[in-house]
C-alpha cells in the first residue's frame, strides 16, 4: 500500500522507452570472450580457451530490465563484465547508443563509464575497508569532476536516503554496516551519477532472505523512479521474474532462450528452460509441479563445450542434427514475436507434462525398483 | 528397540518414541567480545526416518546445533547445556570415544561445502570406506567394493574407476553426491544435512534433493535438514522448525507452519520470498530491519524490533521485556493470542501471499 506513490512515478517511464526503442540503449552483437589457459614448461603457451561467452546477440531498451539467468558457469557475470567493459570482448560487438564500445580505449570511454555503473554480488569485497561510505558514495562524482549544487557531501546524504541508509552515516566504515546495508551503499555508489544502465550481477544472492526482498525493493524503486534501465543477472528464478520485464536464458556461454517474462515462464519452448523451471523449489506445498524434469550430472566443462546445440549432452530430445548443426536463435513457430529460441526440436508451448522426464541413472535405479511406478 | 528414558524435563512432551530428543539445549561460546549465545534453550524431538527441516536466517543457530548434537563443537570455547538424547544415549558430555563410536555409523552429516569438507589429500573411495572399516571392521577389499556398490547408488558414473579420483576431478554436483555415498556408507539412523544444495545449481539441486529422497525410502535415516530456503524443505520434510536468534520461534508440519504460520517471523519469511507462482505486480514484503547480533539479543521476544505486531498485543510494551515461551506441539513463540494469531493471519497475511 505505501507503493503507491512509487507506481504514480513510473507510469511516465513506458512512454519514454516508447520513443527510444527505435534503437536500442545497448545493443550486444556476437559478443564472445575466451580466456586463454596457459600451459607448458619452460615456455608457457596458450594450450586451450575457456569459451566463457560465445557469440550473444541482445539489446537492452532504455528503461528496461533484462534478467540473465542461467546456472554458475554458463558466461553470465562474464557477459555483465563485457558490458561494462571491464573485459575486453574476444570477438562481436557492444554497443552503446550507436556508439562502439568493444575496443575503445580508456579516454573514449570515460564520458561511458558514467552512464554504465555495476552492482556487484559481494558487499563485502566492493567496498574499500578503508574508506569512509561518504567517500566510497562520493568517488564517483570526484573522479568525473561533478560537483552537483549544494556540494557533493549533500549529495551523498541524498543517496543515502533514497538507499534507505541514515545521513548520519556518512563518516562511518564499511565494516560498521551488515551484508544488506552494504549492498544499499552499493546501490547508492552506482546511481550517484544517474547512470542509464545498471548491470547488477547477483546483487542478492549474499544475502539472508529476508533482506534480499528488501534490496529487490530498493532495486525496484531505483529503476521506477529514475528510469534506468537494469541487467540484471542471477540465478534464482523467482527473483529474476520478479524483477525483469525480459528474460535471457543462458547455458555454456550462449543464450539458449529470451523473451518477454510471461512469454518465457508460462510458454518456454527451449529442453533447458524447461529443466530450469521444473527445477526451483516451490515453498507452496499445495502448487504442484506439473513438470518434473531431473538432468543427468553437471554442466560441462566450457574449455571444450560439446558441438553443435550445446545442451545436447543433457537433453532428452537430442538426435544427430544437434551434434552437427548449431541451432539458431530465432523466432520459431508458434512463438509470440520477440520470444526467440536456439533448438531444432522445441518443447510445447506450456509447463505442463504428463510423464516425468529423470535423467538421472542414481533416481533412475531408486524409483524404478521399490515403487515399480509408472515412470518412463 | 527404543530404550524408555524419561527427560528429566517436565515440560518434555511424553518424548519416548521419538529417536532423537532435544531438550532446551543452550549453547555459548566465549568471545573476545563478550559470550554468545548461539543456541538459547531449544527443544524438538525426531521420530525415525522423519524429516524434520531447520529454517533460519545466518546466525539463527541452526548450525551450531548440529554440530554439538554431533559433538563437533570446539570443547575448549563453547559450553553445551541441555540434554540430547539418541535413541535412548545422552550424547551432552558424552566421551570422544563414545562418540566417535557414533559419528559416521549411527549419525551422519552432510555439510555445505563439498571441497572444504572432502580432504584434497585421499581418493574419494578412500573416503567412503574409512568409516565403512572403522565401523564394521570389513577389510580394505570389502570396504571398497562398499565404497564403489555407493558411489553407483549415489549416481556416479562408471564408478569402478572413479573411485581412484580424487575430489578435484570430480564436478561440483558430484563431490556433493559423493558426500552423501560417504554419510550413508554405514546405514546411519540419524542424517543431519546442513545446507546440503546451497552451493550447487537448481538442475543439479534438484538431482540431489530428489536423491536423498529417494536414498531415505531405501535405507529409512532419519533426516535433519538445515536450509534457509523455504522451498527446499517444503517439498523435503515432514515437520519444521523455524529458528531466530538461537530459539526456536514456531513449530509444526510443514503443511501447517507454511500454509497457516503463527509467528510474525514466518509470515515475514513466507511474505519476502518471490515465487513462480506469485503475481509480478505484486511487491515482495521484506522484513524491516536486520537479524539482531548474538552478543546482545533484544530483550523479551527477539524479533519485537522487526515485528509488525507488538501493539496488538495486551499489555504495556510485553514483547520488548517478557520473552514468549513456545510450548510444545504445534506452536509459536509469541505473545499474540490464538485467535489474533488466526485473525491476522487471515485478514492480513493471506492476501499477500496469493
Amino acid at each position: 500500500m505505501s507503493d503507491n506513490n512509487t507506481t504514480t512515478k513510473a507510469a511516465s517511464v513506458p512512454q519514454q522507452r516508447d520513443a527510444e526503442t527505435a534503437t536500442p540503449l545497448l545493443q550486444v552483437k556476437n559478443l564472445a570472450k575466451h580466456f586463454p589457459i596457459k600451459g607448458g614448461f619452460p615456455i608457457r603457451r596458450t594450450v586451450g580457451a575457456v569459451q566463457a561467452v560465445d557469440g550473444v546477440t541482445f539489446d537492452v531498451n532504455a528503461g528496461e530490465s533484462l534478467g540473465l539467468v542461467g546456472e554458475s558457469g554458463c558466461g553470465k557475470s562474464t557477459t555483465g563484465r563485457l558490458l561494462t567493459r571491464l573485459l575486453e570482448p574476444t570477438a562481436g560487438s557492444v554497443t552503446y547508443r550507436g556508439q562502439d564500445i568493444s575496443h575503445a580505449g580508456r579516454k573514449q570511454l570515460a564520458p561511458i563509464r558514467s552512464e554504465i555503473q555495476m552492482i556487484f554480488q559481494d558487499p563485502y569485497a566492493s567496498l574499500n575497508p578503508r574508506q569512509t561510505v561518504g567517500s566510497i558514495i562520493a568517488s564517483p562524482m570526484e573522479i568525473n569532476g561533478i560537483n552537483p549544487s549544494g556540494g557533493r557531501e549533500a549529495r551523498v546524504r541524498e543517496l543515502l536516503e533514497i538507499v534507505g541508509l541514515n545521513p548520519e552515516h556518512y563518516n562511518r566504515f564499511p565494516h560498521e554496516f551488515s551484508g544488506g546495508q552494504r549492498q544499499r551503499i552499493g546501490v547508492a555508489r552506482a546511481i550517484a551519477l544517474e547512470p542509464k544502465l545498471i548491470i547488477a550481477d547477483e546483487p542478492v544472492s549474499a544475502l539472508d532472505v529476508s533482506i534480499q526482498a528488501q534490496v529487490v525493493n530498493l532495486l525496484q524503486k531505483v529503476q521506477k523512479e529514475m528510469g534506468i534501465a537494469f541487467v540484471f543477472i542471477a540465478h534464482d528464478l523467482a527473483i529474476v521474474r520478479h524483477f525483469s520485464q525480459r528474460v535471457a536464458v543462458m547455458y555454456l556461454g550462449k543464450i539458449v532462450e529470451i523473451a518477454d517474462r510471461d512469454s518465457l515462464y508460462l510458454r518456454p519452448r527451449h529442453p533447458y528452460t524447461h529443466a530450469l523451471m521444473s527445477a526451483v523449489p516451490e515453498a507452496d506445498i499445495d502448487v504442484v509441479k506439473k513438470e518434473r524434469i531431473r538432468l543427468e550430472g553437471d554442466v560441462p566443462s566450457p574449455i571444450s563445450p560439446p558441438s553443435g546445440c550445446r545442451f545436447r549432452t543433457r537433453c532428452w530430445k537430442a538426435q544427430d542434427k544437434c551434434a552437427t548443426e548449431e541451432p539458431p536463435l530465432v523466432q520459431i513457430s508458434g512463438n509470440l514475436p520477440g520470444h526467440l529460441t536456439a533448438c531444432h526440436f522445441p518443447e510445447d508451448p506450456t509447463t505442463e507434462r504428463t510423464q516425468d522426464i529423470i535423467l538421472d541413472p542414481a533416481l533412475v535405479a531408486l524409483e524404478d525398483e521399490p515403487a515399480g511406478g509408472d515412470k518412463a | 528397540m527404543t530404550t524408555l528414558t524419561q527427560t528429566e524435563d517436565a515440560k518434555a512432551p511424553t518424548g519416548s518414541d521419538a529417536f532423537l530428543s532435544v531438550r532446551d539445549l543452550r549453547v555459548q561460546f566465549s568471545t573476545e567480545d563478550g559470550i554468545v549465545k548461539a543456541v538459547d534453550g531449544l527443544s524438538f524431538d525426531l521420530e525415525r526416518g522423519k524429516t524434520l527441516g531447520i529454517v533460519g536466517e545466518s546466525g539463527s543457530g541452526k548450525s551450531v546445533t548440529n554440530l554439538s548434537i554431533l559433538g563437533l563443537h570446539n570443547r575448549k570455547a563453547t559450553s553445551v547445556e541441555g540434554s540430547m538424547m539418541l535413541d535412548g544415549q545422552e550424547l551432552n558430555g558424552a566421551s570422544e570415544r563414545d562418540l566417535e563410536q557414533l559419528r559416521g555409523n549411527k549419525m551422519a552429516m552432510i555439510f555445505q561445502d563439498s571441497l572444504t569438507a572432502l580432504s584434497p589429500y585421499y581418493t574419494v573411495g578412500r573416503q567412503i570406506s574409512e568409516p565403512f572399516r572403522k565401523h564394521t571392521g570389513a577389510s580394505k577389499g570389502e570396504s571398497r567394493a562398499r565404497a564403489i556398490e555407493m558411489l553407483g547408488k549415489v549416481g556416479i558414473p562408471d564408478p569402478k574407476n572413479r573411485v581412484d579420483d580424487y575430489p578435484h576431478q570430480f564436478s561440483g554436483g558430484m563431490r556433493q553426491r559423493a558426500m552423501i555415498a560417504m554419510s550413508l556408507v554405514c546405514n546411519p539412523e540419524l542424517l543431519i544435512a546442513d545446507e546440503p544444495t546451497t552451493a550447487l545449481d537448481v538442475t543439479v539441486q534438484a538431482q540431489i534433493l530428489d536423491l536423498l529422497k529417494d536414498l531415505q525410502q531405501e535405507f529409512g535415516s532419519a533426516i535433519i535438514m538445515i536450509t534457509h530456503d523455504l522451498g527446499v524443505v517444503a517439498n523435503m520434510a515432514d515437520d519444521l522448525l523455524v529458528m531466530y536468534a538461537g530459539r526456536a520461534v514456531e513449530r509444526g508440519s510443514v503443511r501447517e507452519v507454511l500454509k497457516a504460520g503463527q509467528h510474525p517471523y514466518t509470515w515475514g519469511l513466507l511474505g519476502s520470498m518471490p515465487r513462480l507462482s506469485a503475481d509480478v505486480n505484486e511487491p515482495l514484503r521484506p522484513i524491516p530491519g536486520s537479524p539482531p547480533s548474538l552478543l546482545n539479543p533484544p530483550s523479551g521476544c527477539a524479533f519485537h524490533p522487526r515485528c509488525e505486531f507488538p501493539s496488538l498485543v495486551a499489555g504495556d510494551g510485553k514483547c520488548s521485556t517478557l520473552r514468549p515461551e513456545l510450548p510444545t506441539g504445534r506452536a509459536a513463540a509469541c505473545h499474540l493470542t490464538a485467535e489474533q494469531k488466526q485473525q491476522v493471519f487471515i485478514e492480513t497475511i493471506q492476501p499477500r501471499l496469493v
